[in-house]
């Protein structure tokens, strides 16, 4: 899955890498904001221009950075279509633009700011504690969950795939054991002296 | 010998009326080394679940002279370190650094006592190294020693660890065993590993539907219990399950 | 490929998409909605310290449900969006923290979703998805057909409301597309909903203790789920009065609106005339709106 690589990305070395997160998220923002709220092409290319100039900085693949940000066009090519043939291609482009860019500066974001570096910063913003905690608990435990859905989907596979109510059955066993998982954290957490809110 | 952990007469019935534990007496001393052996669902992991108040059954338990209670139960935890099955379910914060301070700082120490306490415990497993990674970057060896670091951030008298071998490849479990060998503590080893055990332990005990069934030296109760993985006779025993 | 997945990440609004008075207003309610769901106590799971790594897990579990695709017939596939299940297992609260963490995680490493969007598809699945898929059981009690009618409106209502902001933003959607839309999003829904079903029967038959009973309904319960029901139809009819277009189209099935609806939209000019001291003004405003959104959360995040 997708989040292996942008883990494997966060955790590089570059000047961008080392930009405190808190900068990066206000940038991001920025960004975004200007984006989204003077939408003119003077804005569309200096925000070009920067992103790109920090992905330079960041030492990641471009392409990569670029294909990952593309994962927005198929929702956008939809409305940008329909756009166009209502008579205003240069609004279809406008939106095609802002979309990618903006997937793109979300991109180089997650691919330079370790996880906990990012929910680290949330939680000093006053984030509710609880956000923030079940976002790294889920994050965590992606990388254990989905290797029990990708182990299920290949012995499938192996018998010729799921039919409807077998599908059921996969997702209600990764379900419950899912469930098993959380009580087996928690009892370890209890082991380990935990008595009161997660820090 | 100082005794460090005594059980007597424990019994557990989990609330859909499967009499787990039915009166279990153990006695663990000081410096002692004792695996715990038996068949899946014979009460084992229940068992030790009791020694650190995460279950609660009836019976007396006393750790190094405290008798078990509610009222203890925190105390009592900070001497007993319990080393899961699943290493996932116990490195659970975002970095190997956070999660063994875990521990120290539920006992209320500062942070660069923590700091400190978690730095000691990563040399003692020899994972220094990985002290910034994710738990998810870990093999599973580095896991297993993560999680008994968390553990020995704590400063136990007492490890007990739940199938430590599960999921290592030979190397990790020599290694292991030697790790193991080196720590002071008094350990029980809860484990189907009969090679393990004959490296670590210096006594078995076999537990057959929450009761002991025998104790002895390991490889007695090997002998008596037909306790091999790869012997021609099979035991066929009560496979009820303990969850 | 002719099986991809047609209801994935539909629903999931990209950034470029809202206006910022769209997306804005979105973030302000949605914003202190979660906060406070994330500090009150919960009725469901009673152990407050269980239930963030229960939640966490959860929300992994949504995530990695989505790899398992279930053959829907003419070589599709759909999978478990989850926030019905969710609400059904969880409860609604813990639910809607869920699947919020599960959308911010997935605007950032997924472009699924933009950033300045999260308080638009926090609202339309988090919140009112969850609410809309808890609400068939939880007035009349859990079955097959409660489960399955949570499941498919849960589907539709976040899928109509991200069609009325999208609207409200001034983003052509009429006649014919708007009709297909709805269309896929009702298949959809029946899909979430069949799927639904499956998985909690699979649970039930697992035997499993998180399955919890919902036939203890309070009056005092049932009147704040209708209540914020209630207050959720305001919103939605509210957005959706900023184009009423499509609706009045699908009505009299007109077809295709030869005249792009944002031409008449209250904001449609707003992007064209943005030029000189506009320029500036524009992203003082987002400026001070994030300012606000920030305060929101700091005020909700406080008390715990």
């Amino acid at each position: 899955m997708h989040h292996r690589v942008i883990d494997q990305w966060s955790r590089g070395v570059s000047p961008l890498h080392a930009l405190s997160a808190g900068v990066k998220l206000a940038a991001l923002l920025g960004i975004l904001i200007a984006i989204s709220a003077a939408p003119t092409y003077p804005t569309i290319i200096t925000a070009s221009g920067l992103l790109t100039i920090a992905a330079m900085v960041s030492g990641l693949p471009f392409t990569g950075l670029l294909s990952r940000a593309a994962f927005v066009l198929p929702f956008t090519a939809i409305f940008a279509l329909l756009t166009w043939w209502s008579g205003d291609p240069e609004r279809a482009l406008l939106l095609v633009a802002k979309s990618f860019l903006s997937g793109f500066a979300a991109v180089l974001f997650a691919a330079t700011t370790p996880l906990a570096a990012w929910t680290n910063t949330l939680r000093r913003c006053r984030f509710p504690s609880t956000l923030v905690t079940v976002i790294e608990f889920l994050y965590r435990y992606l990388f254990v969950v989905a290797q029990q859905a990708e182990t299920m989907r290949w012995a499938a596979r192996g018998r010729g795939g799921f039919r409807f109510d077998a599908a059921g059955g996969a997702v209600g066993a990764l379900f419950a054991r899912s469930w098993q998982r959380a009580d087996g954290i928690h009892r370890a957490m209890l082991a380990r002296g935990f008595q009161g809110t997660p820090k | 010998m100082t005794r460090v952990v005594d059980v007597r007469g424990l019994r557990y019935r989990y609330a859909d009326g499967t009499q787990a534990l039915n009166g279990i007496d153990f006695h663990l001393d000081a410096g002692e080394c004792v695996a715990l052996f038996g068949a899946n669902g014979s009460g084992k992991t229940t068992f030790v679940l009791h020694l650190n108040g995460l279950l609660e059954g009836e019976g007396h338990i006393e750790v190094c002279g405290l008798p078990l209670s509610r009222a203890t139960a925190d105390q009592i935890r900070a001497k007993v370190g319990l080393v899961f099955q699943d290493s996932d379910d116990q490195l659970f914060m975002p970095t190997v650094l956070e999660d063994v301070a875990f521990g120290p700082r539920n006992l209320g120490l500062a942070p660069p006592e923590t700091e400190t306490r978690a730095r000691l415990a990563l040399e003692q497993v020899g994972m220094t190294h990985a002290i910034q990674k994710a738990p998810y970057h870990l093999s599973a060896g580095e896991k297993r020693r993560v999680a008994i670091a968390g553990v020995l951030a704590m400063q136990p008298e007492i490890l007990i660890l739940d199938e430590p071998t599960t999921s290592l490849d030979p190397p990790a479990q020599r290694d292991l065993a030697e790790l193991l060998a080196n720590l002071p503590q008094a350990k029980l080893l809860v484990t189907h590993d009969t090679q393990f055990a004959e490296a670590l332990a210096t006594r078995a005990v076999f537990f057959e539907r929450g009761r002991v069934a025998g104790e002895g030296s390991v490889d007695d109760i090997i002998h008596r219990f037909h306790w091999q993985a790869h012997s021609p006779r099979s035991v066929s025993l009560d496979r009820r399950s303990a969850k | 490929m002719i099986h991809a997945n047609y209801s994935n990440s539909r629903m999931h609004i990209p950034d470029g998409f809202l206006t910022p008075p769209v997306w804005l207003t979105l973030d302000v309610i949605s914003v202190p909605v979660v906060a406070w769901v994330a500090r009150r106590r919960p009725a469901v799971v009673s152990d407050l310290d269980r239930r963030v790594p229960l939640m966490g897990v959860m929300g992994a579990f949504v995530f990695a449900a989505q790899m398992i695709n279930f053959p829907v017939g003419l070589g599709a596939s759909g999978h478990l969006l989850g926030g019905t299940l969710l609400a059904l297992m969880l409860g609604p609260g813990a639910a809607a923290i869920v699947l919020t963490a599960v959308l911010i995680l997935q605007a950032l490493l997924f472009q699924d979703g933009g950033v300045l969007a999260l308080g638009a598809n926090i609202f339309n699945m988090a919140l009112a998805g969850v609410l809309l898929g808890y609400l068939p059981s939880r007035l009349f009690g859990r079955n097959m057909v409660t489960i399955f009618l949570g499941g498919m409106l849960s589907v539709l209502i976040s899928g109509v409301l991200a069609l009325a902001e999208l609207q409200t933003s001034g983003v052509a959607i009429t006649g014919h597309p708007a009709q297909v839309a709805l269309l896929l999003f009702a298949l959809t829904g029946i899909v979430e909903g069949a799927i639904t079903v499956v998985v909690i029967r699979s649970i039930e038959r697992l035997n499993h203790t998180a399955l919890r009973s919902t036939s203890a309904t309070s009056l005092h319960a049932r009147l704040a789920v209708i209540g914020a029901a209630a207050v959720l139809a305001l919103c939605g009819a509210w957005l959706a009065s900023g184009a009423p277009d499509s609706l009045q189209l699908l009505a009299s099935n007109v077809g295709l609106d030869a005249e792009p609806v944002w031409t008449h939209s209250p904001l449609a000019n707003y992007e064209v005339s943005s030029l000189g001291p506009e320029w500036a003004r524009r992203p003082a405003a987002g400026l001070l709106g994030l300012a606000f959104v920030y305060t929101m959360f700091s005020l909700g995040g406080k008390k715990r």
